[in-house]
């Protein structure tokens, strides 16, 4: 435990903040790096990262032309021209992968950052105005969670043009309900809390209180909640995209797999089409998972007590 | 007491069906300036038809008309004709049912079951090698897309070892009927379950975990062991039923979640039921299928939904106003 | 032959931290039909005991000495004549009844449950006499249908007596009985325990922080602190003319009735109790106590006799001015 000395008279506000901030950050690290699980993950999910990033200089664009591989082998296995193999059009399955990641990283980034946008609006917003805002947004957001979100979804992916900006948006419009329901629970916790009354006593204004009170106790939640919610993003494009509700220009890793299973890669035994993609799916949703659950358990207090 | 809790679960259900019925008009006719379009696309119908069909959706009417319009029909029965088939949508939807309810029904049932036996003893025997194994093998299948699990169980179970067919309903052409029907058509279904199951144990059984972890901490159980009951009567009879109570809210919403996969999982496996139907319809577009689907999607996740939330409010007594 | 002997009791639990003594070479005994009281203030010990005496300690905590019931060895029991001796020989009631009642179970169900567990009577005849149970400590036996959200904290504790009382136990061990109950209930509970003691011919251990409480319901005073008996004998000796410091501090603590000047001058302990896992040197009392000398902080002193009939652990009893 530390003692603050005597000398503390010297400090000022500011830096003592500053000073406890670098300590809580620090105890974090410490805890995150205890947890080998979920840096395995944040390795993983940066090994994607990259790998997306640079796919422009480790496979050409051209490997997913049907037009330029016209004389590739068709159905090839795996070997040291094609790694992962060709697919019924002859294209690279390795260059389908690496291109893929791009789209179906950053459809789940995107449409979580919506996800998260809408749903901590509406959190908030309920949880701190209370009384009429609260029910009617909340009776809102109950109707949306009931209604089943891939049926919403499909019916909104087809009445809307296939491009992959509309996924983001029909992923966020069908998954805001659950974070904003944690949100708001969050913020109702606080308000609870005596120095939100006490702040409000003193003649602190609303935004005063949401920016220094609210806020910084619901961030670290919205940030677990974040890292939780792009699984479900990615897994829900490529379903979307796997229906055909992709963009049709664009390859993913559902498409990847709309294509194989289309072309008949199963029966035809093709493994090297269809295992790569969803494989690749695997990992980056169980990282992301095994981040996101490490990040939740270090930054909700409650969580922590009972050292789950 | 109670009748004013059950009334009041009915009417919320009412008011979210409607909010659905809004909802699903409103997509379509908002995206389309024109509905003759889009509900009549590409089919030669006679004049006659298309007044008929006009006057029935109040097509001349304002927005408001056309949706109470849209309502009266609805609540008639009358859907519209399928754009692909021209059949009425309600009888497409009629032969698509059978399917989807066995298939979906047998995969709740089975994940369920599964799901919360092994939740108990995970969380029972917290740390043990049972917790560990379930909670990693809970864990991947969370992460695998459930309609590709659904491809590696078709390329190995059947392209591979042909131990089951590769799709369908029953065996083309068959005239095999009774129990010999029936088991042909089990034989079928053993693949699209297995896969349908398999990706949602993991939620019950993460979930149950954590609601019987949350309970063995109570004073109660100590209480209960104190009075002299067995490890596994005080489990049985006083941790289970109070950490099962979360366990039946989550199944309200897992169903929402099994209905959605089953549509992907029907696709790989051409199961004929409503997924397919839904993904025919996407290709169409097949818009009063698609409107149709939809609906009945939605209605069954509020009935069930509605279901559950009695059910809770029977077996919690602190929920109801008791 | 005692009730109730615990000969050396140490008790250690086992958590990531580290080992935390709890109990520490305590020595008690209780006589059929004795009424003795546990007092001192929260982590002293107190109810670990309670637990310790029908072993509903965590499996990794470590006993050492030895806890006597009836003559039995607790710790030596095995595990049927444990859960038949629970309950039987000796019973508790716990203190926050609301969490120590299973709260969808229906409160006559839960004391109908024990009776079973321990005699071979149908379930019928078993429901008349949790009703009696019931109606003698007050509560209608058609409340035996609620569940515990429904009763008032005073209803479930006095369910908990009931509870406790249903399979005749020799020793009744009362864990912080009226501890969050408002003071006319606490009142209440205090005399039909001290009745019910009287009428079965019980004995009784009173555990509690509140010292007040134990004077006028318990024969024989025991006061704990960090994990040891610091002071035993008479209630009203210890009460009225205590001598180890840490019992004056707790018994200064009340302002006397009729005397307005010890309202104004509160002569309570200062500093909090210590913890457990971090304990001072020597006397474990010496950093708050106004009488330490030198030797207090290295001697750690153990229970001797002051009087006949009294013990206290403090140095001046031996030097003879405490």
């Amino acid at each position: 435990m530390s003692v603050i000395s005597a000398t503390s008279v010297a400090y000022s506000p500011k830096r003592f903040k500053r000073q406890r901030r670098k300590q809580a950050f620090r105890e974090f690290l410490t805890r995150f790096r205890n947890d080998r699980l979920a840096v395995a993950g944040l390795v993983v999910l940066l090994a994607f990262t990259v790998m997306a990033l640079i796919a422009p200089w480790i496979s050409p664009k051209g490997g997913l032309s049907a037009v330029e591989s016209i004389d590739n082998p068709l159905w090839a296995k795996p070997s040291g021209d094609y790694p992962l193999g060709t697919d019924h059009l002859g294209r690279s399955v390795a260059a389908q992968f690496v291109w893929g990641s791009r789209v179906s990283l950053f459809v789940g980034l995107a449409a979580t950052v919506l996800t998260v946008a809408i749903g901590s609006l509406v959190g908030i917003s309920a949880g701190f105005l209370g009384k009429w805002t609260d029910a009617i947004l909340m009776r809102f957001t109950d109707w949306f969670l009931v209604i089943p979100f891939l049926p919403l979804a499909i019916v909104l992916a087809a009445v809307l043009d296939r491009s992959v900006w509309n996924i983001v948006l029909v992923i966020g419009v069908t998954s805001w309900p659950g974070t904003a329901r944690l949100i708001r629970a969050q913020v109702l916790t606080v308000k609870q809390r005596l120095y939100v009354d006490r702040a409000r006593a003193l003649g602190a204004s609303r935004s005063h209180v949401i920016r220094r009170h609210i806020l910084p106790n619901v961030a670290p939640l919205i940030l677990a909640n974040v890292t939780l919610a792009v699984p479900i993003s990615i897994l829900t494009e490529t379903t979307l995209s796997f229906l055909g509700l992709g963009d049709p220009n664009k390859v993913s890793w559902g498409k990847t797999l709309e294509e194989a299973y289309n072309a008949g890669a199963i029966t035809r035994e093709a493994w090297w089409y269809y295992l790569p993609a969803g494989l690749g799916i695997v990992a980056v949703v169980l990282a992301f998972t095994l981040f996101g659950r490490a990040l939740e358990e270090i930054l909700d207090p409650r969580l922590r007590e009972q050292g789950r | 007491m109670r009748a004013r809790f059950v009334g009041s679960k009915v009417a919320g259900s009412l008011a979210t069906l409607l909010f659905v019925l809004v909802v699903n008009f409103f997509l379509f006719r908002v995206v389309s300036d024109d509905p003759t379009a889009k509900l009549f696309r590409g089919r030669n119908l006679s004049p006659e038809q298309i007044q008929r069909k006009r006057q029935q959706f109040n097509l001349d009417g304002s927005k408001t008309e056309q949706f109470f319009a849209y309502l009266t029909q609805t609540l008639k029965g009358n859907l519209g004709d399928s754009f692909l088939s021209n059949r009425p949508v309600t009888t497409e939807i009629r032969e698509a049912l059978w399917p989807t309810i066995m298939l979906v029904g047998v995969s709740t049932i089975l994940s369920m079951l599964i799901g919360i036996v092994f939740g108990i003893y995970a969380g029972w025997r917290r740390r043990s090698a049972f917790d560990v194994g379930s909670t990693t093998f809970s864990m991947f299948t969370y992460s695998v897309p459930d309609f590709w699990l659904g491809m590696i169980l078709l390329a190995f179970l059947s392209v591979k070892l042909g131990w089951f067919p590769t799709g369908g309903f029953e065996d083309a052409g068959s005239t095999k009927s009774g129990l010999a029907a029936l088991l042909d058509q089990l034989h079928h279904m053993f693949l699209p379950a297995l896969t349908l199951t398999l990706a949602y144990i993991g939620e019950y059984m993460i979930v149950m975990r954590s609601s019987l972890l949350d309970t063995i901490n109570e004073d109660y159980l100590q209480l209960a062991r104190a009075k002299g009951l067995r490890d596994a009567d005080v489990r049985r009879h006083h941790a289970v039923p109070n950490a099962l109570l979360p366990v039946i809210s989550l199944s309200a919403l897992n169903f929402g979640y099994i209905l959605s996969g089953a549509i992907a999982v029907e696709a790989i496996y051409s199961w004929p039921g409503i997924g397919q139907a839904t993904i025919e319809a996407i290709r169409g577009p097949d818009f009063p299928m698609l409107q149709a689907t939809f609906l009945l999607l939605s209605v069954s996740v509020i009935v069930a939904n509605l279901l559950v939330d009695l059910l809770y409010g029977y077996l919690d007594p602190r929920v109801d106003g008791r | 032959m005692s009730v109730l002997e615990l000969h050396d009791l140490s008790i250690t639990y086992r958590s990531e931290r580290g080992d935390v003594p709890a109990v520490r070479g305590v020595n008690l005994t209780i006589e059929p039909g004795e009424t003795v009281g546990l007092a001192g203030e929260s982590g002293c010990g107190k109810s670990t005991i309670a637990a310790a005496v029908l072993r509903l300690l965590p499996k990794q905590t470590r006993v050492e000495g030895h806890v006597l019931l009836d003559g039995e060895d607790v710790y030596a029991m095995k595990p049927g004549r444990l859960r038949a001796v629970r309950w039987t020989s000796a019973a508790i009631v716990f203190q926050g009844a609301l969490h120590s009642l299973n709260p969808v179970q229906r409160v006559g169900h839960q004391i109908d449950e024990a009776i079973m567990l321990h005699s071979s009577v149908s379930e019928s005849q078993a429901r008349r006499k949790s009703n009696e149970l019931l109606e003698r400590v007050g509560i209608p036996a058609e409340r035996s249908r609620s569940y515990p959200h429904q009763l008032s904290g005073g209803q479930r504790q006095r369910v908990l007596i009931a509870l406790a009382l249903s399979c005749g136990p020799k020793l009744l061990i009362a864990d912080e009985p009226t501890t969050a109950l408002d003071v006319m209930v606490q009142a209440q509970v205090l005399e039909l325990l001290a009745e019910l003691q009287r009428d079965h011919g019980l004995a009784m251990l009173f555990i509690t922080h509140d010292l007040s409480v134990l004077t006028s319901t318990c024969e024989r005073l025991a006061v704990m602190y960090a994990g040891r008996i610091v002071e035993d004998g008479p209630s009203h000796d210890v009460f009225g003319d205590p001598i180890h410091p840490y019992s004056r501090g707790l018994a200064n603590a009340f302002p006397t009735i009729g005397d307005p000047l010890s309202r104004m001058n509160p002569r309570g302990l200062a500093g909090d109790p210590p913890n457990p896992a971090n304990l001072p040197t020597g006397c474990p009392f010496h950093p708050r106590c106004d009488r330490a000398i030198e030797i207090c902080s290295t001697e750690d002193v153990l229970l001797m006799s002051a009087s006949p009939g009294r013990h206290a652990a403090c140095v001046h009893v031996r030097s003879g001015n405490a």
